[in-house]
């Protein structure tokens, strides 16, 4: 789970990193007040989880309260690359003389975390990359990377950070800019943290999340692991890689996959209903592809579930299904759905094959749009 | 022969009297796995009924070990005590342990992880389906009965993908199948396999099976070129993932430009690597070097 910049800035000013003075607003009139209580000059920034907010026109500097307010107006409800605009923060201005890098991260390769650091920062990290020391996040030191002057304040604060990371169990926490004021402070002005979705059990975390699609704030609240795409052919199947290996299958077959869902080992009826409701909810979706190698999952069990998940959805199942059932009982699976004789239903027996015709009922049901 | 588990394995289950645990503990026990008992601290001391086994329940693994002579553990144990179940198995110097709970926090397997280093266990997982020796042992969850013993040995992020391959290619069969998982950071990697297939002399051939995230099979790739004399063939899911989302698996996702399906078969095929654009072209390009 990624938090939203105000959220970072929360967490590190509880755990001692020094930030600017910040207040979340969400309509103008909370901006110019938020303005008004802070004082001077302010920065009004869009809170959206994705890069780019700068150039989009998302940040913007004001010098009076009602500039703020003028400001707030123009970015809530802006569009950043999908993500709509909420929620604004509004923090105090401060004079920058010069800007750093320094993150916390998971080193899969090595199986442990690590360190970055940058003497060069304000930029995307790609950007950076030349410039970026790494070293094992237990030994950080800022001496290898930062002059001596700041060097006893950036051990500071990424002594601090090194606590958000471990006790938040994060799995990333990133500042850029790390910004040395004219008056010689450092400050966090901006920061990233991602949060282990795993480690929720041991936190009292509260999800920012409903900023994303809302098919897949939908799916989130039925359970379902659903990641919203852009094509015409839904996609179901057990099991994260065969589904992810369905959706490049359906994309060689010459569509694309409107979605990733995976609906993990059970495939109950309920779980196959919630699953296509969502997905037939999906205005761009013109066909379905079903997916299931059983394992352990029983495919007559998995066919069953189909059955019933058309006859729960009634009238809302209204797009073509190719299923594509393998392994465990698939023959016992295949009778099911040939004796419930579904108009919408059309089964193959191998996974290219059931991509080519969910992509072909895509491309028929396509008309004269495409 | 086979790669990390054989006929003679004694397999022991932690977290065998809950519902995953036993359920799979029948499977293991039907596909022929010699398992021989299973820890909770809570039920030391009682038995557990599997059809005509009965196996005892210890309270530490180390005394599962002592009286079974068990040298590998397969963990069913729940998310947040999986962390210290795994220490425990590493103290007690079992062999390998097969760690199946999906959800473990990433901070907790570092933990387990530089805990094990220098030490005797080889770990496996977590958040995997686990390994399979067919006709001779299975731990953990992969279904015994789709496949048949052989000379193909296959390593794989997915649990799926694995049981799509193995029953594609049922009629060569496999030596060992493992399921290396789709977490951030697993213990036995795709390199791990890889070499242990390369010094198995019935492993005529390799599979490898990758998916988004990390660079694990680009430095596969590389290890395969400095290390490997038999046919590898692979196959990579996730071409069509989104930048920024997690697929399903935790570590399946691509970041800014790093971690994408073609990097990682660009890489695989830099090498010789032969890579199936689906699952089935896959399983084709197997069979064909198989019968060349």
């Amino acid at each position: 789970m990624d938090l939203f910049e105000h959220e970072a800035r929360d967490v590190f000013e509880r755990y001692g990193v020094p930030v600017p003075r910040g207040l979340v607003a969400d309509t103008p009139e909370s901006a110019r007040e938020a303005a008004a209580s802070i004082g001077g000059t302010v920065v009004v920034k869009a809170q959206v989880k994705t890069g780019g907010r700068g150039k989009a026109g998302g940040i913007k500097l004001a010098s009076t309260p009602d500039e703020a307010f003028a400001a707030a107006s123009a970015i809530l409800g802006m569009d950043i690359k999908g993500h709509t605009v909420h929620k604004v923060l509004v923090t105090e201005a401060s004079e920058i003389a010069e800007e750093y890098y320094i993150s916390f991260l998971l080193d899969r390769a090595n199986r442990t975390f690590i360190a970055m650091a940058s003497a060069t920062g304000g930029m995307e990290i790609e950007e950076m990359a030349d410039s970026i020391t790494r070293m094992p996040a237990s030994a950080f030191d800022a001496s290898a990377v930062f002059s001596p002057e700041i060097a006893d304040q950036v051990n500071a604060v990424a002594s601090a950070l090194w606590k958000v990371f471990v006790s938040e169990d994060a799995t990333l926490v990133e500042v850029n800019p790390l910004a040395l004021t004219k008056s010689g402070k450092i400050l966090a002005l901006d920061g990233k943290v991602t949060l282990d979705d795993n480690a929720s059990f041991r936190h009292s975390r509260t999800d920012s999340g409903a900023e994303g699609d809302p098919l897949e704030v939908r799916a989130a609240e039925k359970g379902l692991n659903y990641v919203k795409l852009d094509g015409t052919v839904g996609v179901i199947g057990n099991g994260a890689g065969l589904v992810m290996s369905t959706l490049d299958v359906v994309a060689l077959a010459g569509a694309a996959p409107a979605n990733f869902l995976d609906i993990g080992g059970g495939a109950s009826a309920q779980v196959m209903a919630d699953g296509l409701d969502v997905i037939l909810s999906d205005p761009s979706v013109r066909s379905v592809f079903v997916n299931v190698f059983g394992g352990i999952t029983a495919c007559d069990a998995v066919a069953n579930g189909i059955v019933q998940a058309l006859g729960l959805l009634g009238d809302r199942a209204d797009k073509p299904l190719v299923v594509r059932l393998d392994g465990n009982n698939a023959e016992a699976g295949h009778r099911i759905l040939d004796e419930a004789r579904h108009p919408l239903i059309t089964v193959a027996h191998t996974m290219d094959d059931a991509a080519g015709r969910a992509a072909a009922l895509a491309g028929a049901g396509a008309g004269k749009e495409s | 022969m086979a790669i990390f588990l054989d006929e003679h394995s004694r397999v022991v289950v932690q977290g065998m009297t809950g519902s995953e645990g036993s359920k799979h503990t029948r499977r293991m026990l039907a596909a022929g796995t010699q398992v021989v008992g299973g820890v909770n601290a809570r039920k030391a001391g009682t038995s557990v009924a599997f059809d005509d086994t009965s196996l005892p329940v210890f309270g530490t693994v180390a005394e599962a070990m002592e009286k079974t002579g068990a040298n590998v553990s397969v963990l069913f144990v729940p998310p947040a005590f999986t962390g210290d179940a795994v220490i425990e198995a590493v103290d007690a110097g079992i062999g390998l342990a097969v760690v199946i709970t999906e959800g473990v926090p990433v901070h907790d397997t570092a933990r387990f992880w530089a805990h094990a280093q220098g030490k005797s266990t080889r770990i496996i997982g977590p958040n995997c389906p686990g390994i399979i020796s067919p006709g001779k042992s299975n731990a953990g969850i992969i279904p015994a009965d789709i496949t048949k013993p052989g000379s193909i040995g296959l390593v794989s992020k997915s649990g799926t993908l694995t049981y799509q391959l193995m029953h594609e290619l049922k009629d060569f069969g496999f030596t060992t199948c493992v399921g290396i998982g789709g977490d951030p950071i697993v213990g036995t990697t795709h390199i791990d396999a890889i070499a242990a297939f390369e010094a198995d002399p019935e492993t005529e051939l390799i599979v490898m099976i990758g998916e988004i995230g990390g660079d694990a099979e680009e430095r596969a790739a590389e290890f395969v070129r400095d290390n490997v004399s038999k046919p590898v063939v692979g196959y990579v899911a996730g071409f069509t993932a989104p930048e920024g989302k997690t697929m399903g698996h935790a570590g399946a996702i691509v970041s800014g430009s790093s971690g994408t399906a073609e990097a990682k078969k660009l890489a695989m095929e830099s090498v010789g690597i032969k890579v199936g654009k689906t699952p089935s072209e896959t399983a084709a390009l197997a069979r064909a070097l198989l019968t060349s």
